[in-house]
C-alpha cells in the first residue's frame, strides 16, 4: 500500500488551494496540493473580469468602502449569505488585491486626467485624481454601487492565478499533478486525508493528513451548456456527500451568467456590459431598460438572465439554426478600447464565432455559470459535519453568496478565503492530535473499497455508457433544472436522475487498458455527478420560493417567513437514490443587515416575522453609536475578533489619506 | 427572420435602437466530411506500437478541433487520450501538432483545414498517452529552475497600506508579457529544445524579460544572467523565431529575446 503523508492535503490546485497552501506551509506546516491538471490550467485561471474590492482609487470608486461591499453582497445573495462571513471578507479583500500586487499580479492602474468611458450607452469624460495616478484602477460590475472590480485588463484569474502559482513555486508547495482524489477516508467524525488515483498512471494510493481542504472549484458540467471548464465536475463537492456526514449546502443555488456566446458557452466577461455594451434583440431593441429602469444591464446576474430568458420566451430572440438567442453589442465602445481592454473577449469571438466584435453583435444566451453551494462550513472553513475536513472556494458554502454571487466576488472569495481558512487550518492543527492517532485500518480498508469498485466497473462485460449517462444528466438539469424552474418539471427531474442513478450502477467499459484510461475516469466520475445533480434537483424541489438564482415559477415570491433557511444535503444510504435534506436557520436578529428589497429585480417577497423589530432595533443602534463607527460594529454584528488577529487592521485609502490634516513635524 | 436579411451598416452609438449589423453568427463555409489521422501511443502498453487511427466524421458550422474530438470520443472511441480544460484558448492545456504545426487544438476552427487532418502529441514534452503529454511537470521545472517569481523587496507587505504606485503603462506593459498560458508551442517548435534538454525555450526567456520589466522586482542584470547567461539560457538562442510565429497569445518573443540577448551580452562582458 502506498501512503503519503503530510500535514495539509489541499485538494485543488486553483486560487483557493493554493492560497491556503501557501498560508499553511508560511506557518510551518507541510502542505501537499492535488490538481487534476497543472494548477495553472485550473479553472480560475479563466476569469476575466476582474476581483472586488472596495479599493474607492478611481473616481466612480470614490466613497467606497467595506460598508458599501458588504450591503451590496448580502443584497445580491437575495439575504442567503452568513452576514458576518460577508464582513470578513470585505474587510480582508483589500488586504488580499494588496498582497497579490507584492506578489506580481500587474493589476491595471488609474491613469490621473480626463477620460472617455461609456455610460448608459452615452460617452462620458470622468476626471482622474491625481491622488490615484498610478494606484490600483477599478471598473464597474452588475449589482455594485460604486466602481469596485479591480482587474488586470480581461485576464485577471490568469494573471492572479499565474502570481499565486508562481509564489507556491517559491515556497516549495508541492503541487501533484494530474491526481484525483476519489474519495475521503474518514471514520464518520474526523477526516484523515483521502483516496487518490493517479491520472497518468491509473495507480491508487492513500494520502493521510491532519486537515484535508477541498478546493476543488465548481459543477457546472452538471449543465449541457456552461461557462465552466471541461473539468469543473464537482468531484470534489461529491467526496464531501458521499461520506455520508458531511452536508453540502443549497446545492440548488445554481448562477447562470447573461452573456454565454451562443451556442458554445464560452464566456463573454461582464466587463463588456461594466464597461458600456448593450443588450439588444432581434430588432436590435436595448430592452434591459423596459424591465429594469434602474440598473438596466447591470442589474445582478440573476435577474439580467431571467429578464433574457423572458425576452425571448415573449419571442424577441434571434432565431438561428442552432436555436434562439439574443444579441450583446460592444461596437459602440469603439475598436481601441476593446482592441486594449476587452481583448480575450475579441479573441473568443475571432476564434470561435469567426467575428469582428469591434463591428459586429455577440450571439449570446445565459449559461450555467457559478455554483454557489457546496460543502457547508462554519466560518473557518471548518465542515460542519467531518472535524479535520476543510473547504475553501467555489466548493465551499463558507455562505459567503448565498443564493447569488457577484461578479468579481468569487475570485476574491478564492483569495481571501484562501488567506482565512489557511491560518484556521493552521490553528487546528496546531490544537488537534498527531500522526499516531491515524488508524491505518481505516486507510487500508478505503483503499481496498475504492480498487475494488474500480475492478468492477472494468470487469463488467456489459451495461452502460458513461458517456451517454452524463449526456442525459446534463439535458435533463438544462431542460428542468435551469433557469426558470417549477414543481412539475423539477419531479420530473428527479425522476429521471433517480433512473441515471440506478443505471448508473452498471456501467461498462470498452477498454481496460492501463494508464490514463479516460472510459474509466468517465465511469466513476459520472456517477457522483449524477449524485449531485439528485442534490440539486431535491433541494430545488423542496424550496418552494423562488431567492436569488433559485426561481420557481409556481413560487416567484421570495419567502422569508418559512424559507430564511439554508439547504443541508447529506447522502447517508450509499445505496439509496436521494440525498437527506435538512435545513440550518438564518438568524434575523443577529443580521446587520435585516431582510428586504434587493433595490432591484421584483419587488416581491414575504416578510420575516421578526424583521421588522430587528430592522428598528438596527436603525436604533445605528442612531446612538453615529459617531463611532467601531462601537457600531459591535452592537449590531460584532465580527472582527473572527479574524486571524495579523488581519484585523483597518484598510487605508487615498481619500481618507487626503483628509488626514497633514502633522507638521 | 433571416439574419442574411438584415440591412448593412453599424449601429449608432448611445442608440437605444438600431439596425442589426450585417454578417450572422455562424460561418457559410461549405461543410465536409472530415478525416482525422490521429498518433495513438500508450506507453504503458508499450507491446500496441505506436500508429495512426483514422476517424471520419461531419463538419459543423464553427466547428473547433476540440468539438471534432469530443465526437471522436463520444461516438467513434471512448479511449482517445487528449486534454482539454477550458476550451476557450485561455488555459494552455491542448496545444498539439495539427498537420505539423503546434496550435491549441481548442480554437482552431477545422473550415480553416484540409479535410484531412493529421493530429500528434507535441513533441520534447513526456508523452502520457496519444494526444496527451506532460506539459506541467515541465513548465514545473522550468519555474524552479529559472526562479521565475517575483523577487520583491517586502515578501510580508504592509497589508494595511495603500498599495505602491505603479506607472499605468508599465502595468499594460507587464500585462503584455504576462499573458503567456505555458502551452508550450514555442517549445515545440523550437529547435534548439528539440537538441538541447535543458534549453528554456521561448516561454522561459519571456518570464525573465516580465521580471525584468517588473520595477517591483529587485533582480539585476547580474542575477538574471546567472540564469540565462549561458547555452541553455539566450545564448542557445539561434534567433530563428519558430516561437514567435507560432505563440497562440501572439506574445512579442521576437523583441524580448533580442533584448534579453543586448542585456546578457553586457552583464557577461562587464562580469569579466
Ligand atoms: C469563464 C469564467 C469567468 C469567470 N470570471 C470571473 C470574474 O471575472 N470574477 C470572479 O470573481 N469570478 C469569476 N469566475 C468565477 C471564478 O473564476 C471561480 O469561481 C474561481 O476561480 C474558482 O476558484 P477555485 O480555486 O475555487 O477553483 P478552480 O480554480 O476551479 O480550481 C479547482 C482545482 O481543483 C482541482 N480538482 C478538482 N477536482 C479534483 C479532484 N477530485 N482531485 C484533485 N483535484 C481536483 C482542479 O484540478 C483545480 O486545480 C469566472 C468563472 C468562469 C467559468
Ligand atoms: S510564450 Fe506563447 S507559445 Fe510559449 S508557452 Fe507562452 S503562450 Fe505558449
Ligand atoms: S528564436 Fe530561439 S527560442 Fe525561439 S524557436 Fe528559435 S531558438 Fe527557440
Ligand atoms: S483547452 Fe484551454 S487552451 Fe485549449
Amino acid at each position: 500500500m502506498k501512503v503519503v503523508h503530510t500535514d495539509v492535503l489541499v485538494i485543488g490546485g486553483g486560487l483557493a488551494g493554493l492560497r491556503v497552501a501557501i498560508g499553511a506551509r508560511r506557518r510551518g506546516l507541510d502542505a501537499t496540493v492535488l490538481s487534476l491538471v497543472p494548477p495553472k490550467r485550473s479553472h480560475s485561471a479563466a476569469a476575466q473580469g476582474g476581483m472586488q474590492a472596495s479599493l474607492g482609487n478611481v473616481f466612480k470608486g470614490r466613497g467606497d468602502d467595506e460598508n458599501a461591499h458588504f450591503e451590496d453582497t448580502v443584497r445580491g445573495s437575495d439575504w442567503g449569505a452568513d452576514q458576518r462571513v460577508v464582513r470578513m471578507f470585505v474587510h480582508t479583500a483589500p488586504k488580499a488585491v494588496r498582497e497579490l500586487a507584492a506578489w506580481g499580479v500587474p493589476w491595471s492602474r488609474v491613469r490621473a486626467g480626463d477620460r472617455q468611458v461609456v455610460i448608459n450607452g452615452q460617452p462620458v469624460t470622468l476626471a482622474e485624481h491625481a491622488a490615484a495616478h498610478g494606484l490600483i484602477s477599478q471598473r464597474d460590475f452588475g449589482g455594485t454601487r460604486h466602481w469596485r472590480t479591480c482587474y488586470v485588463s480581461d485576464g485577471t484569474g490568469h494573471a492572479m492565478l499565474y502570481a499565486v502559482g508562481d509564489q507556491a513555486i517559491a515556497a516549495a508547495v508541492p503541487v501533484h499533478e494530474r491526481k484525483e482524489a476519489l474519495q475521503l477516508i474518514h471514520d464518520g467524525t474526523r477526516c484523515h486525508g483521502a483516496i487518490v488515483r493517479d491520472l497518468k498512471t491509473g495507480e491508487l494510493c492513500a494520502y493521510v493528513a491532519r486537515a484535508t481542504v477541498v478546493a476543488t472549484g465548481g459543477a457546472g458540467r452538471l449543465y449541457q451548456v456552461t461557462t465552466n471548464a471541461m473539468i469543473c465536475e464537482g468531484g470534489g463537492i461529491a467526496l464531501a456527500l458521499d461520506t455520508g456526514v458531511a452536508p453540502v449546502g443549497n446545492m440548488e443555488a445554481v448562477q447562470f451568467h447573461p452573456t454565454g456566446i451562443f451556442p458554445a458557452g464560452i464566456l463573454v466577461t461582464e466587463g463588456c456590459r461594466g464597461d458600456g455594451g448593450l443588450l439588444r434583440d432581434a430588432r436590435g431593441h436595448r430592452f434591459m431598460p423596459d424591465y429594469e429602469p434602474e440598473k438596466k444591464e447591470l442589474a445582478s446576474r440573476d435577474v439580467v438572465s431571467r429578464r433574457m430568458e423572458q425576452h425571448i420566451r415573449a419571442g424577441h430572440g434571434v432565431q438561428s439554426r442552432f436555436g434562439t438567442h439574443l444579441w450583446l453589442d460592444i461596437t459602440l465602445l469603439g475598436r481601441a478600447h476593446i482592441e486594449k481592454n476587452l481583448r480575450e473577449v475579441k479573441e473568443i469571438c475571432e476564434s470561435f464565432l469567426g467575428i469582428d466584435a469591434a463591428q459586429q453583435w455577440i450571439p449570446v444566451r445565459p449559461a450555467q455559470h457559478y455554483t454557489m453551494g457546496g460543502i457547508r462550513t462554519d466560518h473557518t472553513g471548518h465542515s460542519v459535519g467531518l472535524r479535520g475536513l476543510f473547504a475553501a472556494g467555489e466548493a465551499a458554502c463558507w455562505d459567503l453568496h448565498g443564493f447569488n454571487r457577484l461578479g468579481g466576488n468569487s475570485v476574491a472569495e478564492t483569495v481571501v478565503a484562501g488567506m482565512l481558512v489557511g491560518e484556521y487550518v493552521a490553528d487546528w492543527c496546531e490544537r488537534s492530535a498527531a500522526w499516531a492517532d491515524v488508524p491505518m485500518r481505516l486507510v487500508r480498508d478505503a483503499l481496498a473499497a475504492e480498487t475494488a469498485a474500480l475492478a468492477e466497473a472494468c470487469n463488467r462485460g456489459t451495461g452502460e455508457s458513461a458517456r451517454q449517462l452524463r449526456l442525459e444528466l446534463q439535458q435533463t438539469m438544462t431542460a428542468h433544472v435551469g433557469i426558470f424552474r417549477d414543481g412539475t418539471h423539477l419531479e420530473q427531474a428527479v425522476e429521471t436522475l433517480e433512473s441515471l442513478a440506478r443505471r448508473s450502477r452498471t456501467i461498462c467499459l470498452g477498454r481496460t487498458a492501463p494508464g490514463p484510461n479516460p472510459e474509466l475516469v468517465d465511469a466513476y466520475r459520472v456517477p457522483r455527478m449524477i449524485r449531485l445533480a439528485l442534490a440539486v434537483a431535491h433541494g430545488a424541489l423542496a424550496r418552494t420560493e423562488s431567492r436569488g438564482a433559485h426561481f420557481r415559477e409556481d413560487h416567484p415570491q421570495r419567502d422569508d417567513a418559512r424559507w430564511l433557511k439554508r439547504t443541508l444535503a447529506t447522502w447517508p444510504d450509499a445505496w439509496s437514490n436521494r440525498p437527506h435534506l435538512a435545513y440550518e436557520t438564518l438568524d434575523v436578529n443577529a443580521m446587520e443587515l435585516p431582510p428586504g428589497w434587493r433595490g432591484y429585480g421584483a419587488r416581491n417577497h414575504l416578510d420575516h416575522p421578526d424583521a421588522a423589530a430587528r430592522a428598528a432595533e438596527v436603525a436604533r443602534l445605528r442612531e446612538r453609536h453615529a459617531d463611532d463607527p467601531a462601537a457600531r460594529q459591535d452592537a449590531l454584528m460584532p465580527f472582527a475578533d473572527l479574524l486571524p488577529p495579523r488581519l484585523r487592521g483597518p484598510n487605508h485609502r487615498v481619500e481618507a489619506e487626503e483628509e488626514t490634516p497633514v502633522v507638521a513635524r | 427572420m433571416s439574419l442574411d436579411d438584415q440591412p448593412p451598416g453599424g449601429p449608432s452609438a448611445g442608440a437605444d435602437d438600431a439596425p442589426v449589423p450585417a454578417g450572422a453568427a455562424s460561418s457559410r463555409a461549405p461543410l465536409r466530411r472530415l478525416r482525422l489521422r490521429v498518433l495513438r501511443y500508450n506507453p504503458r502498453e508499450p507491446q500496441v506500437p505506436a500508429r495512426f487511427e483514422t476517424y471520419e466524421l461531419d463538419e459543423a458550422d464553427n466547428m473547433t478541433l476540440f468539438l471534432a474530438l469530443e465526437e471522436v470520443r463520444d461516438r467513434l472511441d471512448a479511449s482517445l487520450a487528449y486534454d482539454f480544460v477550458c476550451r476557450a484558448g485561455i488555459c494552455g492545456s491542448c496545444a498539439m501538432l495539427v498537420n505539423g504545426r503546434p496550435r491549441l487544438a481548442c480554437r482552431t476552427l477545422t473550415g480553416g483545414l484540409p479535410a484531412e487532418i493529421t493530429l500528434a502529441p507535441l513533441p520534447v514534452f513526456e508523452l502520457v498517452q496519444d494526444l496527451s503529454v506532460d506539459t506541467g511537470k515541465w513548465m514545473r521545472a522550468l519555474g524552479e529552475r529559472l526562479h521565475a517569481w517575483l523577487h520583491a523587496q517586502h515578501v510580508e507587505p504592509d497589508l494595511d497600506a495603500i498599495e505602491e504606485r505603479m506607472d499605468p503603462d508599465v502595468a499594460e506593459k507587464l500585462y503584455e508579457l504576462d499573458r503567456c498560458i505555458e502551452c508550450g508551442c514555442c517549445v515545440a517548435a523550437c529547435g534548439t529544445a528539440q537538441m538541447r534538454v535543458d534549453f528554456v525555450g521561448g516561454v522561459g526567456l519571456n518570464k525573465i524579460a516580465r521580471f525584468h520589466l517588473d520595477p517591483r522586482d529587485t533582480r539585476t542584470d547580474a542575477d538574471y544572467y546567472e540564469l540565462i547567461g549561458d547555452d541553455d539560457g539566450v545564448f542557445g538562442c539561434l534567433g530563428l523565431m519558430a516561437c514567435h510565429d507560432l505563440c497562440p497569445k501572439e506574445l512579442p518573443l521576437r523583441t524580448q529575446i533580442a533584448f534579453l540577448r543586448r542585456r546578457m551580452v553586457r552583464a557577461g562582458l562587464s562580469g569579466k
